[in-house]
């Protein structure tokens, strides 16, 4: 497991929560492309911004496909970003197996558009610098996902670690 | 070469073309989009089979240069709104991915050097 929360540093600059609706699949990528137009506008780094919308979007993805719905709250500190994933369920049942690369239980209309290829976990994990992944059976899963603005602080040249 | 020199090169049809200018830097095939989404770089064409909404977002936070659609139906009229109002180039061909990928590869090879 990853380690907790970073320590509460730097001045918050921007917050705000968006809701992803169970099933919404045709707007996935809608809080995405939203959240990239913010940090952009903040000016936050484009490599920070490019790794931010790659967790965005995959996060978005799991919550449209396979939860009762749930939210995205974006954090812009001046050290860092974070983004915090929180849905109702039905929780995750094997927290191994989804971070290995390949491992999906997408149902069959997600795969015929592209999605399941087992790599959404993997993909959120490997662009963050700070992944925790807590999930609850029958509950909801809550991830939270950092993402350093100093170059020293990053892991990795951007590319994060490569299974 | 840019998105119009390669659309005109490969015989492509506009399905929405707001940036013709992008600069191609590579191409990439896939018809997922977590590889996609992990393995495709900016300013690369994005070959695939998929032609909904989704194809969209991704093209725009993966910041590529175009999305070529190979054979398939037309897409919805939807997809190619979001991809003009995203700033997103969206084209289609009859061919298929293969030998999109072999002809963009070859155009591609060429350099502008050696051209």
């Amino acid at each position: 497991m990853s380690p907790s929360t970073p320590a509460k540093r730097g001045r918050l600059l921007y917050r705000r929560t968006f809701y992803v609706p169970a099933g919404a699949i045709a707007d996935v990528g809608a809080v995405s492309t939203q959240v990239r137009r913010i940090l952009r506008g903040l000016g936050v780094e484009p490599e920070v911004v490019r790794r931010v919308s790659i967790i965005c979007f995959e996060g978005e993805t799991n919550i449209a496909i396979f939860t009762k719905g749930g939210r995205i709250t974006l954090m812009v500190w001046e050290d860092r970003v974070e983004l915090f994933f929180s849905d109702s369920g039905p929780g995750i049942e094997d927290l191994e197996l989804v971070r290995r690369p390949g491992y999906s239980t997408a149902p069959d209309w997600a795969r015929e558009l592209g999605f399941g290829a087992g790599m959404g976990i993997p993909n959120m994990e490997k662009n963050a610098d700070v992944f925790v992944l807590r999930s609850r059976p029958g509950k909801g899963t809550a991830i939270r996902a950092t993402v350093w603005r100093s170059r020293d602080e990053r892991k990795g040249s951007g590319a994060g670690t490569r299974a | 070469m840019n998105a119009r020199e390669v659309a005109r090169a490969l015989g492509l049809e506009a399905v929405a073309f707001p940036h013709p200018e992008a600069e191609v830097e590579g191409g990439f095939c896939s018809d997922l989009l977590s590889r996609a989404m992990a393995e495709a770089s900016p300013g690369e064409a994005w070959i695939t089979y998929q032609r909904h909404l989704n194809v969209v977002a991704v093209a725009k936070l993966k910041e590529l240069s175009m999305v070529i659609l190979a054979r398939g139906p037309e897409p919805e009229p939807e997809v190619a709104a979001r991809a003009e109002e995203e700033g997103v180039n969206l084209l289609r061909s009859g061919a298929g991915m293969f030998e999109l990928a072999g002809r963009l590869y070859t155009l591609l090879s060429r350099g502008p050097r050696n051209r």
